[in-house]
């Protein structure tokens, strides 16, 4: 019967498509229409060939659902490369203009290419990194079975849908021009549909759990998914031009929609890219050491700390603007009390390896994980001091920010999600161990001297910047031109351009080895054979 | 007095009051007699059910 409804919806999505795609006002939006119109239209003869066919008594699964992981894995593994690759062409891009190709103009310039980069890898592989995980995890703390059947399915393939939809839009210029939320109205509406699902996924899991206790990682997947859901609606409030075409108008004008904006940007980075990651962090390395987390008290308080603190946060990113000053204050404040639950993360994330530092000599994989917390360490100090309004006047607008983020980014969630990955393969595919350990070595040390290059030069082209544009002469007179500084950054962009190679190839050399590991490494040899993978 | 103004004069008074309370609440719910005991027992709850659920005929995960 259900079966007859879903023929139902999809008949009518796929038509709606096709006629949206007819009277489509923009290209964007007429790809988009052609997208979901074949997705849709293939999804109803799916469901078709099987309505009505006598179904063979299947056992309801009883173990962990784990290929909904393993697809995740793959994803992760598969939008880090290609985020990383689109980062790294336009590194290279501001240093020489001339691979903004004539051919592609309009479609592969830096201006097109730069959010494509940003959601590819925040969105495509730190998100595919986030439900792959959280689901992995949840299961196990809570000692039971997902929730919701096929709605992990839907979660995975349909934020996945929201990738491609959003990627596409960007190259084809659908954008509302919001910093981290660029889709259009009608991704959003889809991608809150998603979430609603993941929430309702993951929240279902955690009611008919086993244990007595919510781990401590489940705490910061809820509050991501949470608050990233809250942060999504209230900053993609706009309202349709035409329900035919991709523009549509913020609802909030002026200050007030930067506010909103900064609100949200800021968040997207307290809530998905630290308190998700967080989640990763507290099962992870623990697991990873084979000893419990250092103090199980230390990261409940870390983690209401953080929550509380990290939302009042964001008019640090509007200092010196229209924003009332008594406001980029208090986002000011907050910003540099953050530093201290921040580092009680940080501290508890690293003593968890105390009586078993040896580790760090013999496992890559745990190194990996442990310069991620030193890394989020480094980034949770520099980010309070560059909110202060005094040094802001000399970051803000300059790369020291870009640097900033990347040493989040790269050093922080990139490599954590490389730990994750690198614990999880074999685990997933029973294997009994990761094909090869001196890969993992390469892979740690391309990426931290990639990662070290990089943010060393955004450091001085950063400060270096700052302080030409607000050098002025005796009379007054300020002494350099724009363009001046652009000339003056080019060894450090391409020192930074070479950085994002060696940390591209180090991902390259992970996806080889995760490869092998599931093609090569041997079986693990154990009773767990007795439960079926599924 | 218009929205804005009892709004703020809200969020300003009681509505931090009780963010501020929660907050040092939390903080010391954690630090409760016996706490110790329980936490230690959660930190190694990602050490069981490693590959399978947890049976429904146990009270709890625990193996």
């Amino acid at each position: 019967m259900s079966n007859y409804l879903k023929l139902a919806v999809l008949g009518v999505l796929t038509l709606f498509a096709a006629v949206a795609a007819n009277y489509a006002r923009d290209l964007a939006y007429m790809v988009h229409a052609i997208i979901i119109m074949i997705v849709a239209g293939g999804l109803f003869l799916y469901t078709l060939r099987k309505t009505d066919e006598p179904v063979a008594a299947v056992a309801a699964p009883t173990g962990y659902m784990d290929d909904v992981v393993r697809y995740g894995v793959v994803a992760t593994a598969f939008w880090g490369v290609v985020g990383f690759l689109v980062g790294t062409f336009i590194a290279f891009q501001l240093a020489f203009p001339a691979l903004n190709f004539e051919w592609a103009q309009g479609m592969a310039n830096f201006g097109r290419l730069r959010p494509l980069h940003t959601s590819a890898v925040i969105f495509a592989f730190g998100g595919n990194a986030l439900i792959a995980t959280s689901f992995y995890i949840v299961q196990r703390t809570s000692a039971t079975r997902l929730f919701g059947g096929n709605a992990a399915w839907f979660v995975f393939w349909g934020y996945n849908l929201f990738i491609i939809l959003a990627a596409t839009g960007y190259l084809l210029g659908a954008t509302q021009s919001k910093e981290y939320a660029e889709p259009e109205w009608y991704v959003d509406w889809w991608l809150t549909i998603v979430w609603v699902v993941y929430l309702v996924v993951f929240m279902g899991t955690i009611f008919k759990r086993k244990e007595k206790h919510i781990y401590v990682a489940n705490w910061f997947f809820l509050s991501f998914i949470v608050t990233v859901a809250m942060l999504h609606i209230v900053n993609n409030l706009s309202i349709p031009v035409s329900i035919w075409g991709s523009k549509s108008v913020q609802v909030f004008a002026g200050v007030q929609d930067a506010m909103t904006q900064w609100w949200y940007g800021h968040n997207a980075v307290g809530f998905f890219l630290t308190s998700g990651f967080l989640g990763m962090m507290y099962y992870f390395i623990p697991k990873q050491a084979e000893r419990p987390v250092y103090s199980y008290k230390l990261s409940i308080i870390h983690f209401w700390a953080l929550i509380f603190i990290y939302i009042w946060a964001g008019p640090h990113h509007l200092h010196y603007t229209a924003l009332p000053d008594w406001a980029s204050t208090l986002g000011m404040v907050f910003s540099v009390v953050l530093w201290m639950p921040s580092w009680g993360g940080m501290i508890n994330g690293l003593m968890t390896l105390s009586g078993a530092w040896d580790k760090l000599r013999t496992d890559p994989v745990i190194r990996m994980m442990v310069i991620s917390v030193g890394f989020y360490g480094m980034s949770t100090f520099e980010g309070p001091m560059m909110s202060i309004r005094a040094v802001n006047s000399l970051s803000h607008y300059t790369d020291w920010t870009i640097g900033h983020v990347h040493s989040g980014a790269l050093g922080w969630n990139g490599m954590i999600t490389f730990g994750a990955l690198y614990f999880l393969v074999p685990k997933l595919w029973n294997k009994e161990r990761l094909y090869s350990l001196t890969l993992v070595s390469w892979h740690f040390w391309l990426a931290t001297i990639g990662i070290i290059l990089y943010a060393a030069s955004m450091w001085v082209t950063g400060i270096m910047e700052g302080l030409m544009w607000r050098e002025v002469d005796a009379n007054g007179f300020l002494v350099n031109s724009f363009a001046d500084t652009v000339a003056a950054k080019f060894p450090m962009y391409v020192a930074r351009g070479l950085g994002g190679v060696m940390f591209l190839t180090g991902a390259i050399i992970m996806c080889y080895n995760l490869w092998m590991t599931v093609a090569k490494a041997p079986a693990k040899a154990e009773a767990s054979a007795a439960v079926p993978a599924e | 007095m218009d929205m804005y103004t009892i709004t703020r004069q809200f969020a300003d008074s009681w509505m931090l009051l009780f963010l501020f309370a929660f907050f040092v609440s939390t903080i010391l719910w954690v630090f409760r007699p016996g706490s110790t005991k329980e936490y230690r027992d959660t930190a190694s709850s990602i050490f069981r059910n490693e590959d399978a659920p947890a049976h429904d005929d146990t009270e709890e995960a625990r193996t």
